[in-house]
């Protein structure tokens, strides 16, 4: 009896994993490939300064500053810096 | 006569085609190697090389091809008599399309999994390649228009099916959900969604649902149902193509196939069973007025089930790539072409054993281009009836419902793939509007919606005239793959007789086939397919004038080089 349960256990595995081959084959390029290029840009926002790559969001956000600068304004205080720690962006 | 008799002689003879002479071709024409370092293992990358188990890639290989083209094709050409069909499907498979599917999975494999397009550019030349990209869409083109027009009728011709053929678009989505974001496990899920599926078909017949006849305003004038129905088929079609594929056409390729599986022991187990007889004629000599004749309209109206230029598209497009060992292509691509002969199989047995008399049948076919699909839901749901005791009317709904997801499916691939020819035109004639998924996916549509309308009428009823035309762009699509692997052949020094044969027979039907439509598209006055059966001619004649060059040129190139 153990032995039929395990031999059905077994096929049942295989079977599953030959369905997951299955479902997975046609499409397992084109998701890859969305994954990859997600994966992509997580590293180049993450981790491009470190490799000393300018981080491109820097500068398509600078247009974003003037709506930032209230908010920046709060934020600089509350992390303990009385006046503006960037040059460039002066709030105070 | 028994229909089991015609099933066992087809499938027997698929039988001795795939042990005798797929062996024969493997060993002696493409003389497939096990040592051969495929492309899978080659380029390993873990998302398009993947070695692939031959089973599992035979599965995927198989339900790619398989669809509503080889249902559609024989049940349209029985009009002749059941034994043309029955022959040129059982020899077609044997001789033709075995060969050219392996054939294709070999070629692709020797020159680092290319696809046939590139093939074309590469072994025969750049105008071949060009040839290749117009052929390519004109099929889409028709399979998209031909098909839009096929589900209308069937959801019209039985409203039980409307629930379910849409009820399973729902299915699929939430298959696609449990799998991905709560990963379900599949047996599990494949049990559920099936099972959902069937439920549906159940009680579909209960809940029928149509569209109105006339819809529409009196100002801006009214649509027929069908129109209506082709153009909603045509929204979801484009919708469906611009979504992410895990979300809607992975789940829904998985339950198809499990459908054509499901379908096809029925469908074979009903006929072993109830044993019905064929009360179609042997030759029909009685054909309606205005049928054309059988030879040469036999070999374009039957492509899918005999031989068709779309399987080189899969086989060099994916399947080339995830071949474990050279030597399954045998296995893969002559046994996939194998599977797809007896779907056409067990349509010519619906479509002239499923009915009471003769005079039952004659007065389904009362027209070239009648019957088809129709006459398979309605003749295999009487044999299902009979053999398994399915209430008729849910069997007809399940027929309808495998009909119609295979040519939805269809549909939205072949939108996808229109799609990227338009992005691709967009970016090399540099039409940077054209290059957006977006508009490129509404010019897919118009094309197709101009072509199921055109060619049909306003109420677009009439897209199946064009059926022939759709069979010979894709027996040119066949030739082209086939040319491919005759140039390989000749130039290997390896006897070419095996492709060259059925290349040159394929150009003579597809040529004469062209000729004979033309004629009748003038004496009808029907300039719109007139001027399409042009485009499709002149076509013919660059893929012939491509061929004939191309291996003057091999063969001379190799005597330059003996000398």
């Amino acid at each position: 009896m153990k032995i039929t349960l395990n031999r059905l256990k077994y096929w049942y595995h295989k079977a599953s994993e030959m369905g997951a081959q299955y479902y997975n084959a046609p499409y397992r390029a084109a998701i890859a490939r969305a994954k990859r290029e997600e994966d992509d840009l997580f590293m180049l926002l993450v981790f491009s300064e470190m490799m000393g790559v300018p981080n491109p969001a820097s500068w398509y956000c600078l247009e974003l500053q003037p709506l930032l600068l209230e908010r920046f304004h709060q934020w600089h205080q509350r992390m303990g810096m009385e006046r503006s720690p960037l040059d460039h962006f002066r709030c105070c | 006569m028994s229909a089991i008799i015609l099933l066992l002689f087809g499938l027997g003879g698929m039988a001795l085609g795939y042990v005798f002479y797929s062996k024969f071709i493997a060993q002696h024409i493409y003389k497939l190697d096990e040592n051969f370092k495929t492309p899978a293992h080659e380029m390993e990358d873990g998302i398009d090389f993947v070695p692939t188990n031959k089973f599992v890639l035979w599965g995927h290989h198989f339900t790619s091809v398989a669809g509503a083209a080889p249902i559609v094709g024989p049940a349209i050409a029985v009009i002749w008599g059941w034994l043309p069909a029955f022959l040129w499907v059982t020899i077609g498979t044997i001789f033709f399309a075995g060969v050219h599917d392996a054939g294709a999975i070999w070629a692709s494999v020797r020159n680092r999994a290319k696809s046939v397009g590139a093939l074309t550019g590469e072994v025969v030349g750049n105008r071949a390649r060009s040839v290749f990209m117009i052929v390519i869409f004109l099929v889409l083109l028709m399979v998209n228009g031909v098909f839009g027009v096929v589900i209308a009728k069937l959801l019209i011709n039985n409203p039980g099916a409307v629930v379910p053929v849409w009820g399973a678009i729902v299915v699929a989505l939430l298959i696609g959900q449990l799998i991905y974001r709560m990963k379900a496990s599949l047996p599990l899920v494949s049990i559920l969604g099936v099972g959902a599926l069937y439920f549906l078909i159940y009680i579909g017949p209960s809940v029928p649902m149509a569209l109105p006849e006339q819809i529409g305003f009196e100002a801006i004038g009214y649509l027929s149902d069908s129109a209506a129905w082709i153009l909603l088929l045509f929204a979801y079609a484009a919708i469906a193509s611009l979504l992410p594929v895990w979300m809607l056409l992975q789940p829904r390729d998985y339950i198809n196939g499990l459908q054509l599986f499901v379908g096809l022991i029925l469908l074979y187990g009903a006929v072993l069973i109830a044993n019905p007889t064929v009360v179609a004629p042997m030759i029909n000599i009685d054909v309606p007025e205005g049928t054309p004749s059988m030879i040469p309209l036999l070999f374009v109206t039957i492509a899918c089930g005999a031989i068709s230029g779309f399987h080189g598209l899969v086989a060099s497009g994916t399947s080339s790539k995830q071949l474990d060992k050279e030597t399954d292509a045998r296995f893969v691509g002559y046994f996939g072409a194998v599977g797809e002969g007896a779907l056409a199989l067990a349509a010519i047995i619906a479509a002239t054993a499923g009915f009471a008399s003769l005079a039952d049948w004659k007065a389904v076919y009362h027209a070239f281009g009648q019957g088809g699909v129709l006459a398979f839901v309605n003749g295999g749901a009487t044999i299902l009836h009979a053999g398994t005791g399915i209430d008729e009317v849910v069997a007809s709904t399940l027929l309808t419902v495998m009909a119609a997801l295979f040519a939805g499916t269809t549909m939205d691939t072949g939108l996808r793939l229109q799609r990227y020819i338009f992005q691709e035109w967009g970016e090399i004639y540099n039409i940077k509007w054209m290059g957006k998924a977006l508009p490129a996916t509404l010019l897919a549509v118009g094309s197709c919606l101009v072509l199921a309308f055109g060619a049909g009428g306003a109420d677009g009823t009439g897209g199946l005239i064009i059926w022939p035309l759709f069979g010979t762009t894709n027996q040119l699509l066949a030739g082209l793959t086939l040319l491919v692997i005759t140039v390989m052949l000749v130039r290997r020094k390896i006897a070419s007789a095996y492709t060259l044969i059925p290349l040159v027979f394929l150009l003579v039907m597809t040529l004469a086939a062209l000729l004979l439509q033309l004629k009748g598209f003038y004496e009808s006055q029907n300039w719109f397919l007139l001027g399409l059966d042009i485009v499709v001619l002149v076509a013919a004649i660059l893929v012939t004038l491509e061929c004939a060059s191309a291996l003057r040129r091999t063969k001379r190139e190799m005597a330059e080089a003996d000398a």
